[in-house]
């Protein structure tokens, strides 16, 4: 039998990018923070505090190649030695898997931080929708955490399952934002959150004559609902910032926002790298204080 | 910090929120806990500027503190208090159910 590569639909765009301007040569700290996530690795590097290269990877949590994987990626269009790191921090579910990491943190710290930097320190709520979770951050604005919840039982309505709807309706991910309003009349939400009652569902309204559009938008519609019931119970005071891949979605963000009844800050950078950014200060702030690594040669 | 731990499910919310400005570690619900859900740490993981240590719920009870706790909810035999709220001086722990 002849074998069929399947398009990817679910598959995002990975993205490295490199600050022009930055002369890590004259840097006195560079600090690392790994982001190893459920489905995504983001690794940022930082000279003195600022953002000098970032990698953004599509890898799971798995194996210890990823944060291996991701910190080469952010580091591919420098010249930088990875002897210069001075401090690095893993963070995110697989913090346990970054083997070049000087300690780890909980992704809510990293996250909180990353936020008040990425999107400045007005930022007192930060939503983070990632692969398999999501959690709501309160914080100051020194990006300090003040209250956090996070669900960490179950991934309906996170990234994975958008991902999945992706591939199963045939429509890249990137477009399945702006797709989801192409449609006449905004549908019901699915009653089904969870990824394999969900997928089932949508089969059912398909059979049933839905247009893809049409599913997509319950599906974005429900998304929304679920994350407004774990952001509901916190609290929300503005400014109000969404980090990790779901930002990027218009589809729910767009039906999130006008229940909560706010808008959502806006930033250049990536959303996804807001953990690793965190981290990365982190590293930094602990080499400020003199709780750095020892300026010991890095062992292998 | 308010730190929630826990979960939502179809049956309701499970959350343990410890407040860290209260805490002081001392570990007094470590002792107390018949199911072991407590944990004191050196240093609070989503607070690394802290250097005190904190009590964190522990990493493989999070994910079921609704079937942790039930021994000690309340019922028609037990009316007390739960004993970690009751054994934290500092009254740092409550429970959201």
């Amino acid at each position: 039998m002849a074998e069929e590569k399947k398009p990817e639909f679910w598959r995002w765009t990975e993205t490295n990018w490199v600050n022009p301007q930055t002369d890590w040569k004259k840097a006195k700290t560079i600090t690392v923070g790994i982001d190893v996530g459920s489905v995504s690795t983001q690794a940022v590097i930082m000279a003195d505090g600022e953002i000098f290269a970032y990698g953004n990877m599509r890898i799971g949590s798995d194996s210890p190649n990823s944060a291996r994987n991701g910190l080469s990626f952010a580091l591919e269009k420098t010249d930088m030695p990875e002897s210069r790191i001075e401090y690095c921090i893993g963070t995110g579910y697989g913090r346990v898997n970054v083997p070049m990491a000087d300690r780890t943190l909980t992704e809510i710290a990293c996250h909180s931080r990353g936020a008040n930097f990425i999107y400045g320190p007005q930022v007192r709520t930060v939503l983070d929708v990632g692969g398999q979770d999501m959690k709501a951050i309160q914080c100051d604005d020194k990006g300090r955490v003040i209250n956090f919840l996070m669900n960490d039982k179950c991934a309906a309505g996170t990234g994975r399952g958008m991902e999945v709807f992706a591939d199963l309706l045939g429509v890249p991910i990137v477009e399945v934002g702006e797709r989801s309003y192409n449609v006449t009349q905004e549908p019901p939400a699915v009653s089904n959150t969870c990824v394999v009652y969900a997928k089932s569902e949508a089969t059912g309204l398909l059979r049933k004559g839905w247009t893809t559009e049409e599913v997509l938008a319950a599906y974005c519609r429900a998304m929304a609902e679920r994350i407004y019931s774990l952001v509901e119970r916190l609290g929300v005071t503005p400014e109000f910032a969404i980090t990790g891949g779901m930002a990027k979605n218009r589809g729910v963000i767009g039906r999130l926002m006008p229940m909560i009844g706010l808008e959502a800050a806006k930033t250049e950078w990536d959303t996804q790298i807001a953990g690793g950014v965190g981290a990365a200060l982190f590293a930094y702030a602990l080499c400020q204080k003199g709780r750095g690594r020892d300026k010991k040669p890095r062992s292998a | 910090m308010l730190a929630n731990y826990g979960y939502q499910d179809g049956s309701g919310e499970y959350f343990i929120t410890i407040n860290t400005e209260k805490c002081n570690g001392c570990g007094d619900c470590e002792g107390i806990c018949p199911a072991k859900v407590f944990e004191v740490v050196e240093e609070d993981p989503n607070d690394p500027m802290r250097e005190e240590p904190v009590v964190v719920v522990a990493l493989d009870k999070r994910r079921k503190l609704k079937y942790e706790c039930n021994p000690c909810k309340p019922s028609v035999r037990r009316r007390a208090p739960l004993p970690c709220v009751q054994a934290c001086k500092a009254g740092a722990i409550s429970h959201s159910w």
